[in-house]
């Protein structure tokens, strides 16, 4: 039974396709459904489309065709203000964490309600108190303390920056996350380290997780499901325990990376 | 044994081309110098000329200063920072404008980008000779020349640094659902606030420097007094107002030198 057919699902791509250049795919007839819950981790070799795919979810990236229905809406076909509105509900992670460098470290978090608060409030630096509140408590949740809060960006380690980074997504109360290779700027204990992070806020506030990862450990270890894609198609999608080595040579190709 | 292999910088056509370059560079200084005429004369007595200037401009007419200098000399430095005021004022929304990535229509980039080059490649003088011609001699006319001189200028420079702003903090706030205005203020202008106010201080700088000599075709200033001093003779009135203007020009030198390296 697909998880379509249970009815539940949060986020269904339909017959997703996405051309940079015209008859040359990058995804292929994508179909895939997500219930509100679980890390999901996205794995494939570099230039597969995992990064397109979940850029396709939040319209950064544009499909060329297919249906991306979220919360009762297909993303693909919305624009403007429409857009705007349906993007507060999905928070993102990036690889390079996208900090604005030289905002203090509650400023950056404080940058998830950018979409909610009035562009005055913004403008003069008045947040609403209910906020500032929640993004204190932030800081604390994605382990740093008080002290970080009016620190500039750049003066932040990269496992630090990332949990900003994760913070500012949560700030926006999403109903998805999105993390687009959260873990490949990062050292192998500090990647470990912000996995957990997002394996521990999925369960702790109910928010689903999609993460790309080309980390097949990190994937196995921390996802509840596994999503292996290869040439812009999906080729496995099931438990980590199911993913065998026969699936990891279709998906990367070649036995030499064992 | 084998030959040895031999490698050259360039080619033979290049080595050829640099050989005419060559010649070229001679035949123009050449024809230049039998161009502009020099009087011998006048040149071999250049030295003593320049000797005997210097003997007349020395001691300088000190009463000079409070009498007339000082007051065109505050005139020069409010003509100069309004002139920039209002540059700055005009130029950020078209660099706004012309910057491509901000905005993605080429007819605007286009227009934004006709208006610098037209404001920058008319000079401060030329601009001040059309507006003493417009609104009479005074600093009005002054002002408003350093202000369209400086348009191109902080234009240029602020709407090539919104270009380099990184797109990763901008695609953050855009995923996050955040207004066009606010990626603004939030995404771009932080990125971009150094930059802004080196190009502030340096364009403040070079309209310390233009706006003493707008004086010279009638536009206000410093300049009126010099261009009077000059015409009537009086050369130890021309020595002070020449040191005032560079004591003034290293001030502001070291003023916006030092704040520039505090900020970046």
């Amino acid at each position: 039974m697909t998880r379509a057919e249970t009815g539940a699902s949060l986020l269904s791509i339909r017959h997703l396709r996405k051309e940079y250049r015209p008859g040359q795919p990058v995804l292929k007839d994508v179909s895939l459904d997500f219930p509100s819950v679980g890390v999901t981790a996205i794995i494939g070799p570099s230039g597969t489309g995992k990064s397109t795919l979940i850029r396709c979810v939040n319209r950064l990236v544009t499909p060329t065709s297919g249906e991306i229905l979220f919360e009762g809406q297909d993303m693909a076909k919305l624009s403007g203000s429409t857009l705007r509105l349906m993007r507060r509900r999905i928070g993102m992670v990036f690889q390079e964490y996208n900090l604005v460098d030289r905002l203090s470290v509650i400023e950056n978090v404080l940058c998830g309600r950018l979409g909610y608060v009035a562009p005055w409030r913004a403008f003069m630096r008045r947040f609403p108190p209910e906020d500032i509140a929640r993004a204190f408590d932030l800081i604390d949740a994605v382990g740093l303390s008080e002290e970080f809060a009016t620190r500039r960006a750049d003066a932040l380690s990269g496992g630090q920056r990332q949990r900003v980074g994760i913070a500012r997504a949560i700030m926006q109360q999403p109903a998805l996350v999105l993390a687009d290779e959260p873990t490949s700027s990062l050292d192998p204990k500090t990647s470990v380290e912000i996995m957990e992070l997002l394996a521990e806020i999925s369960t702790s506030r109910g928010v689903p997780i999609i993460v790309n990862i080309h980390n097949v450990e990190l994937a196995k270890r921390f996802a509840t499901r596994i999503i292996g894609m290869t040439g812009g198609a999906v080729v496995y999608d099931g438990p980590p325990g199911g993913l065998e080595t026969a699936h990891l040579h279709q998906i990367y190709g070649g036995e030499d990376f064992l | 044994m084998s030959v040895p292999r031999v490698w050259q910088r360039f080619t033979l056509a290049e080595r050829i081309a640099r050989a005419i370059l060559y010649v070229c560079v001679v035949i123009a200084v050449v024809w230049s110098i039998r161009t502009i005429e020099v009087i011998p004369e006048f040149l071999y007595d250049a030295p003593e000329q320049t000797a005997d200037l210097f003997s007349r401009m020395w001691p300088f007419d000190w009463a000079f200063y409070p009498k007339a200098i000082h007051a065109a000399l505050i005139e020069t430095f409010h003509i100069a920072t309004l002139g920039t005021l209002i540059a700055i004022v005009l130029a950020l929304p078209l660099s706004f404008l012309a910057a491509r990535n901000f905005v993605s229509n080429p007819l605007l980039n286009f227009v934004a980008q006709f208006i610098f080059v037209a404001s920058r490649s008319v000079n401060s003088l030329i601009w001040a000779l059309l507006f003493v011609a417009i609104f009479g001699p005074g600093a009005l006319s002054g002002v408003l020349s350093i202000a369209f001189r400086s348009i191109g200028f902080v234009g240029k420079l602020f709407g090539e640094a919104l270009e380099e702003a990184q797109v990763g903090p901008i695609e953050a706030l855009t995923a996050a659902g955040a207004p066009r205005s606010m990626l603004l203020v939030k995404g771009y202008w932080p990125q971009v606030e150094p930059a802004f106010w080196s190009i502030a201080l340096l364009r403040w700088d070079i309209n310390i420097r233009e706006s003493a000599v707008l004086g010279l075709v009638g536009a206000g200033g410093i300049g009126v007094a010099l261009d009077a001093a000059m015409n009537n003779l009086y050369w130890d009135q021309v020595g002070l107002i020449l040191a005032v203007i560079f004591a003034v020009v290293i001030v502001t030198e070291i003023v916006t030198s030092s704040i520039r390296s505090r900020i970046l």
